[in-house]
């Protein structure tokens, strides 16, 4: 086989990016088609339904639920404060003795009355949520009462895991090189609001700092385990994150452990050293994969907004790649050949090969799954 | 519809699973149906592609490149212009391609009930058995409050709903108080937000009319038979099939690129072929077998994201199914370290390893799920974590596969001084005859013998049991191809899937360590007689191959057993296999291992050089 397809991060310094920016549920729009809007900015608003509370009114006022009509003093749909009645007997023997009222527990509006259990379903005061543009670009469409598209040139990198939730702040490397691994001494009140970048790794003790000097994000190769369990107080099972509230936003390009963070990511990164960036960590390796990202908006025209169709990273001769499981673990190198015939490794299993060649000249075949291409 | 060789002679049939795509190729050669060619490539849902038919493309490509091999004819094709041709024209194109999917993370329900242990279990149990994960059950009396199962049931966001409730003419109240909660709670699909809500009635007959009234405003309601009619009844089929009927027309649409596949999906008259969930096709596999050759049988199909376990017990053929949703080889591998802790899985390893080096690695598995083990290590870590993974969903099967709970049981005076009880587990390791193992993990290990100690480590079968492995992961291909033609997925299965891996004999009790355990006599179809007496915390392997049967005398002591009538003396035909007959004298309930690293590695490469399960130099 000349060539497979293989899964890869898109590391590069020119995308055109399509951002979708939708509401939970519909609501207004807020930016035209057409307007410039910065990551900061307010698109979309809604009200989310209140929490409901059901409340057993029968139970309250003593009576069956077939006979609760007989007292109601509220229907489906009506606002009420806490000093509502929502029902009330007559008392004894319809003298008003021993009357029995009841008040509404919560301010909001009554959602349901059920005469089979007796029950009714209050609903409390809406709650207001807002959609963020959370990168600079253009409105280039917007959805009828749900959101917007906004669309950008960008130099973008995908991580391969995070923590916590969009963010916005300034690009600062602090690590000297790929396989550097900055100190506690290392963080202080500049990097306050930055988005910082460690190198090949993060202790806990850098993101505690970080931490306390309010940095908004940290960009590192990897991350100890043991590092983000502490950090976040459970194992991670199964690795759908980014509504973790930690207080900052990890991205990890490489993965766990200690490891040399991309050159190809480092260099970019280095390249837009003090630029605007938004980022995220969330993740989700299932049921609709997610990546976390870094995004570095770029001056644009608005006719360079055309998104080239989505290329398939492909391996073939010549092709470079990263190893992304042990042995080799992050190495960078350039495909030689793809053998079709089903290969034996050190573990005896048979599987699909391809060979390749190290940047010092060094041969070594390893299986096809266990690398990724490097975009060129 | 279903086919035989005059119209199906090529058949293309993939597994759409959340890590890779499985593609196999079933074709009419020398008067038999056979498994000829098998294909995979990574599952495209992730972006930039978003389209599941790429990974099928990629698959099909790689079947194709194949076969052109294996034939020597360069012209074999199946797709062109990007879509199989059906149906075939000599060389070019198939007669079907059918497909299971998990991948999107398969169906994701929630259930309700009125009672957890009776209803509720049962909307459960239907709900498995269509080959969903159950997200949550929600009951009348699961102690949570109302709106603790308000806010749950929004924040949830299921694919669908299956409300159960009360026999018929039974309580009324509390089911619609539960149709209540869910309209209040207004939930919304997981995918897509341009569709009401799929929620399937099949409760009290009596409350059908208050939950119409109650929910039909707010999403899509179909009501369907009652899943519990009395209580000592369960009538599942009618539930399971609207679940089936729903999956299609909601939630497979509503995955990225599934509409294109739901139109590729068709049989040689171009009719379509419902794509099936996977576990669902994986049921109906095991089904027949127990069927058909009127056995027990236990069967595990391990993913990357869930573990599947299938039971058929009893003489009325019980079937059950439990989806281990977080139990996995790859999303969900840190979720086994979760769950299981270090410490168990440390006890399957022969040698000693940094933990925050193993932790690591397991870590880095979750994020590249597709990654294969190259280093030999790093395969034992894997099958050591696989071990524990297929523990615990069993021990979750065990639970949940039981009798009818809430029903009233005569008993004779034979049974009022068991302990069994309703609502006890009907998994009985003694009387299994058949253990199955499929999914990555156990179908691609480098040698067989592996998987039979992965097989008997985590499931511990007792007395005499069969063990068999999906040889090369094909039971969900031939679960789908059987609604086509039940002749060609038999014969498949018979022949290419279904790999015998010989038989574990298990005496049943406690002992000491080097203490006579077993006498086994056993002659081999050869005439040649292996006679040992086996002390207590031993495993033996007796090379027996694929179709040969010998005759043993089997005599325990130390009051260990031998089945169900507690034996200590048999005399059986055991069936061999590639690996052979295990002779397994490590003792069960309880089944230990020693407590001590230094002495637990010790026993550990006995027992696997014994097995030959790993290459020397990683037991030297």
């Amino acid at each position: 086989m000349a060539q497979a397809y293989s899964a890869g991060l898109t590391v590069t310094d020119n995308i055109i990016l399509r951002k979708e920016r939708v509401l939970p549920l519909k609501g207004e729009v807020l930016v035209q088609k057409g307007d410039k809007v910065k990551a900061e900015d307010v698109v979309a608003e809604t009200l989310l339904p209140g929490k409901v509370v059901p409340f057993n009114l029968a139970n309250k006022l003593g009576v069956t639920p077939a006979q609760l009509q007989n007292f109601i003093k509220i229907q489906p749909g009506q606002q009420i404060t806490k000093e509502t009645v929502l029902a009330e007997n007559k008392g004894l023997f319809g003298t008003g003795l021993f009357k029995n009222v009841v008040y509404s527990p919560v301010d909001g509006e009554v959602e349901n009355i059920s005469s089979v259990t007796g029950q009714v379903l209050l609903r409390e005061p809406r709650i207001p949520v807002q959609v963020k543009a959370f990168i600079d670009g253009v409105v280039t469409d917007v959805i009828p009462e749900e959101g917007v598209i906004i669309e950008n040139k960008s130099a973008y990198i995908q991580g391969i895991f995070g923590v916590g939730d969009e963010t916005v702040g300034e690009l600062k490397v602090i690590a000297k090189s790929p396989s550097d691994e900055i100190g506690v001494g290392d963080i202080n009140d500049s990097c306050k609001g930055k988005v910082i970048v460690t190198g090949a790794c993060v202790s806990y003790e850098v993101i505690e700092a970080a931490r306390n000097h309010g940095v908004a994000a940290i960009i590192t190769g990897g991350i100890d385990d043991q590092d983000i369990k502490r950090l976040l107080g459970y194992d991670i099972g199964v690795a759908i994150t980014g509504h973790e509230k930690i207080g900052l936003t990890i991205v990890c390009t490489e993965g766990f452990g200690k490891i040399n963070m991309a050159q190809k990511t480092y260099d970019l990164l280095k390249q837009f050293d003090g630029h605007k960036t938004s980022i995220h960590g969330r993740t989700q390796i299932r049921a609709g994969v997610i990546r976390p990202e870094i995004i570095i908006p770029l001056d644009f025209e608005h006719e360079e907004l055309k998104a080239p169709e989505a290329a398939v990273p492909v391996l073939k001769p010549g092709t470079m790649i990263r190893v992304i499981r042990q042995p080799h673990f992050g190495r960078i190198a350039k495909v030689t050949a793809l053998p079709e015939e089903l290969t034996k490794v050190e573990s005896e299993t048979m599987v699909r090969i391809l060979e390749a060649e190290f940047e010092d000249g060094t041969k070594f075949s390893l299986p096809r799954a266990n690398v990724e291409v490097i975009e060129s | 519809m279903q086919y035989d060789e005059k119209r199906l002679t090529r058949i293309v049939a993939t597994d759409c699973g959340s890590t890779t795509t499985k593609a196999i190729l079933i074709e009419w050669v020398d008067g038999e149906y056979r498994q000829t060619i098998r294909g995979e490539a990574p599952t495209t849902v992730e972006a930039p592609l978003n389209d599941v038919t790429k990974g099928v493309i990629n698959a099909t490509n790689e079947l194709e490149e194949l076969a052109r091999l294996k034939y020597n004819n360069p012209n074999i094709k199946f797709m062109e212009n990007g879509e199989f041709v059906i149906p075939r024209n000599g060389d070019i194109g198939v007669d079907a391609y059918v497909s299971t999917s998990s991948a999107g993370g398969g169906l994701q329900m929630m259930v309700t009930g009125v009672v957890a242990s009776m209803t509720g279990e049962s909307a459960e149990r239907a709900a498995l058995g269509a080959g969903a994960i159950v997200m949550d059950l929600i009951a009348s009396n699961d102690k949570r409050m109302n709106h603790e199962k308000i806010e749950r049931i929004r924040h949830l966001r299921p694919d669908m709903i299956l409300m159960a409730g009360g026999e018929d003419g039974g309580t009324v109240k509390h089911v619609v108080e539960m149709a209540e909660l869910v309209s209040g709670a207004d939930p919304k699909p997981r995918l897509g937000a341009g569709y009401k809500l799929p929620v399937i009635y099949a409760g009290n007959v009596e409350a059908q009319e208050e939950v119409k009234k109650t929910l039909q405003d707010k999403v899509d309601l179909i009501v369907t038979e009652n899943i519990r009619p009395k209580l000592e009844t369960e009538n599942l089929g009618p539930a399971r099939d609207k679940i089936h009927d729903l999956f299609m027309e909601h939630v497979m649409k509503q995955a990225p690129g599934y509409n294109k596949l739901m139109e590729w999906t068709r049989g040689p008259d171009h009719e379509n072929v419902p794509i099936m969930p996977t576990p669902a096709a994986v049921g109906n596999i095991m089904q027949t077998i127990a069927r058909e050759e009127n056995i027990e049988v236990l069967g595990v199909d391990i993913g990357g994201a869930t573990t599947d376990v299938f039971s058929v017990f009893t003489d009325e053929h019980i079937f059950n199914r439990t989806v281990s949703a977080n139990l996995g080889m790859s999303y969900s591998i840190s979720n086994v370290l979760a769950s299981a802790g270090l410490d168990n899985i440390m006890r399957w390893v022969p040698f000693d390893i940094n933990e925050g080096e193993l932790r690591n690695m397991i870590k880095n598995k979750m994020i590249r799920p597709t990654t294969i083990p190259f280093l030999l290590k790093e395969l034992v870590l894997e099958q050591a974590i696989a071990k524990e993974a297929l523990r615990l969903a069993f021990i979750q099967h065990k639970d949940f596969a039981s009798s009818l709970k809430g029903m009233q049981k005569q008993r004779d005076i034979s049974e009022a001084f068991s302990q069994s009880t309703s609502g006890a587990t009907i998994v009985d390791m003694m009387s299994l005859d058949l253990l199955v193992g499929s999914g990555g993990v156990l179908s691609h290990a480098p040698r067989r013998n592996q998987t039979f100690m992965m097989l008997i480590d985590a499931f511990l079968p007792e007395g005499i049991t069969q063990i068999a492995v999906d040889s090369i992961f094909m039971m969900p291909h031939l679960g789908v191809l059987s609604e086509i033609s039940t002749k060609a997925a038999t014969e498949v299965f018979r022949k290419d899937c279904m790999l015998y891996l010989g038989t574990c004999v298990a005496p049943v009790g406690r002992s000491k360590i080097g203490k006579q355990a077993l006498h086994a006599t056993i002659t081999l179809p050869d005439g040649k007689v292996f006679d040992e007496h086996i002390p207590y915390g031993e495993l033996r392997l007796i090379p027996l191959g694929v179709g040969e049967v010998a005759k043993a005398h089997l005599k325990t002591s130390g009051g260990l057993t031998l089945d169900s009538n507690k034996s200590k003396e048999l005399d059986v035909e055991l069936h061999g296999g590639t690996v052979g007959i295990v002779i397994d004298t490590r003792g069960r309930r309880p089944f230990g291992l020693p407590t001590e690293k230094a002495q637990r590695i010790s026993y550990l490469k006995k027992w696997m050089r014994e097995l030959k399960v790993y290459p020397e130099e990683i037991l030297a």
